[in-house]
């Protein structure tokens, strides 16, 4: 019996292992392919360590590639994630208070709505928000992007719920009671007390913000507007290895090291986002859980 | 839907009692004037009606609009389009693969994981939870360089496919598989985080009352614990299918890097692009972009009013 519940104990570590070393074993690889030549990727061991020589010499060569375009595309990735995440935060925080908070007319009906459309995939919506920002001529602005990324009903959502369960209405009440306006208890009762949820939307936000491919693809189209994201995909086009089309240009042309390395600079910010806010993420994703 | 029991621990109120108490209001327990509530909603709902009522209304309005009035004609011709049909297969079997493996794995590793010991099942979460931050761009390049034989971590298992080169392993019949590997690799983190939560508000005595009674570790995970989570796994698998059917990025990148290998019009939603874009046929993409918006609707909408998953007062 003893043996037997061993046994079970060890075929579930080592499940647990197989499936750790196919969640990690891309991400590792990731951070050792730039140490590395091309040819030394091709034919050494997947998890052999280049040099540090080699990492700072990918590392330059991927920042200065056409006039440092890395740099721009990142701070575009920055512009359009810090700008649509303000707005979002702008938006969402105070709805979530008013609909937790406030009565009026229409208010199950929005929270509903919000409901159906944070469930609803943002993506569907790309093709006719591209119509629209072309009739306002928005095309190629930073509006055209940090104005949908501004709109975040998910984000609403966990404001809503935090709120709701987290502020007695009793205090709001005494607030007024004492003299404080609508404003006021926002400002100085509910939004001192709402810190967690303002980091988490701000998570939430600007992850998605950042990773989001499909909308500056559809709303951008020169090199000085594209977010990071789209970089890549410029960079693979011209890469040789993938598109033998694209080569020509010995000196710049990019190789499967410059491509690991561009990867690993691209997702850095939410890498290290991810390192640090783990715990308040964690508690987070939770929000809608520990409720239910 | 309560909140903390005493009110003590919240900060006091900064404000002096001020002359001329609004006693009406204060009577109006425990709300506050209407006005206020539109005040604070006010920004999201120019937002939600500028940019998620509106497109929805313009899609459907572009997809309606034929030269001889309104009709279904836009629907028709997407439909006939050689493209159109495949699109559709290869998402449905890309659901079809990722959100049974999804679905099976996660709870899987979410039973597993949380009865260690904290420390270790911390370490494990945290694995499975990182490549969350590479969803997207990042994860199908990084996909991209796992599938190609020469210098892939995983060679040992292509070689076993006798796949020599990229081509082999993004042959056309692999490609809802691969998407599958690349939506479980972001994706299945977040949510093993999220039933491990939902696990732990399992209460305990439940747990030991079950342990009392002889139960095995394999029974308090499918017998107790399983039916207890149920509904996450349910919103999980409601979520995941409405993102799945607007796959675009991994085909894109894909197809970027096999030179053209994969249709740029593999998904409904790259059907829809290339609709617009190429073609410049944009009332046909509004028609494609409808039958998404339709299909993530009806999902959403079962959702919220069938699956009272969500919290509405």
């Amino acid at each position: 019996m003893l043996a037997r519940r061993y046994t079970y104990r060890l075929i579930g570590l080592l499940v647990l292992l197989v499936f750790a070393a196919f969640f990690f074993v891309p991400i590792l690889w990731l951070v050792l392919a730039p140490t590395k030549t091309d040819y030394q990727l091709v034919h050494e061991s997947p998890f052999a360590f280049g040099s540090f020589n080699t990492f700072g010499h990918t590392f330059s060569k991927v920042i200065n590639y056409q006039g440092q375009l890395m740099l721009t595309w990142l701070k575009n990735s920055a512009i359009y994630s810090v700008g649509g995440t303000a707005l979002a935060l702008a938006a969402a925080i105070p709805a979530g208070y008013g609909l937790a908070l406030t009565q009026f007319i229409g208010r199950r009906a929005l929270l509903g709505i919000t409901l159906v459309v944070m469930i609803m995939p943002a993506t569907a919506l790309v093709l006719p928000l591209f119509l629209e920002a072309s009739a306002v001529h928005l095309i190629g602005t930073v509006w055209s992007v940090i104005l949908p990324f501004g709109f975040f009903p998910f984000g609403v959502y966990l404001a809503y719920i935090y709120f709701s369960s987290t502020i007695p209405k009793d205090l709001l009440a005494a607030a007024r009671i004492d003299g404080c306006g609508e404003w006021a208890v926002f400002r100085h009762v509910a939004l001192p007390l709402a810190r967690p949820i303002v980091a988490l939307v701000a998570f939430f936000a600007f992850v998605a913000d950042w990773n989001n491919y499909y909308l500056p693809f559809v709303m951008t189209y020169t090199n000085s507007q594209y977010p990071v994201t789209i970089g890549l995909q410029i960079l693979i086009g011209s890469a040789p290895i993938f598109s033998p089309t694209a080569s020509g240009y010995a000196a710049s042309e990019i190789y499967r090291p410059d491509l690991a390395m561009a990867t690993l600079i691209a997702i850095l910010p939410i890498l290290i986002i991810f390192l640090f806010a783990q715990r308040t993420l964690v508690k987070g994703m939770l929000a809608g859980a520990t409720k239910g | 839907m309560t909140g903390p029991a005493s009110t003590t621990a919240v900060p006091p109120v900064r404000y002096p009692p001020v002359e001329g108490v609004r006693a009406r209001r204060a009577r109006r327990e425990p709300g506050s004037s209407r006005t206020a509530g539109y005040f604070f909603v006010g920004l999201y709902v120019v937002l939600l009606l500028a940019l998620g009522i509106a497109p929805a209304v313009y899609a459907i309005a572009l997809a309606l609009s034929t030269p001889g009035g309104i009709g279904v004609a836009h629907f028709v011709n997407t439909f006939n389009f050689f493209e159109f049909a495949p699109a559709f297969e290869h998402i449905v079997e890309f659901e079809a693969i990722w959100l049974v493996s999804q679905t099976v794995f996660v709870v899987m590793l979410a039973l597993m994981v949380h009865p260690l010991v904290r420390h270790v099942s911390t370490v494990f979460r945290f694995i499975f939870y990182l490549p969350g931050a590479m969803a997207g761009a990042a994860s199908a390049i990084v996909w991209l360089f796992m599938f190609t034989p020469s210098g892939s971590p995983w060679a040992f298992i292509l070689h076993a496919f006798n796949y020599q080169v990229l081509s082999n392993t993004v042959a056309l019949g692999n490609l809802p598989m691969i998407f599958a590997i690349m939506a479980f690799f972001t994706g299945a983190g977040g949510w093993i985080v999220i039933m491990y939560g939902a696990l732990n508000n399992i209460p305990q005595e439940l747990i030991e009352a079950a342990d009392i009674d002889g139960a095995n570790a394999f029974q308090t995970a499918f017998r107790i614990k399983l039916p207890l989570i149920r509904k996450w796994v349910v919103y999980m698998l409601v979520l995941s299918f409405a993102a799945g059917s607007q796959l675009f990025v991994e085909p894109q990148i894909l197809g970027v890097a096999t030179n053209g290998e994969i249709s740029p019009q593999w998904s409904p939603n790259q059907l829809a692009y290339s609709l617009a874009f190429q073609f410049d046929r944009f009332n046909d993409a509004a028609a494609v972009s409808v039958d998404l918006l339709v299909i993530g609707l009806i999902v959403a909408v079962l959702l919220v009013w069938r699956g009272r998953l969500f919290e509405v007062d």
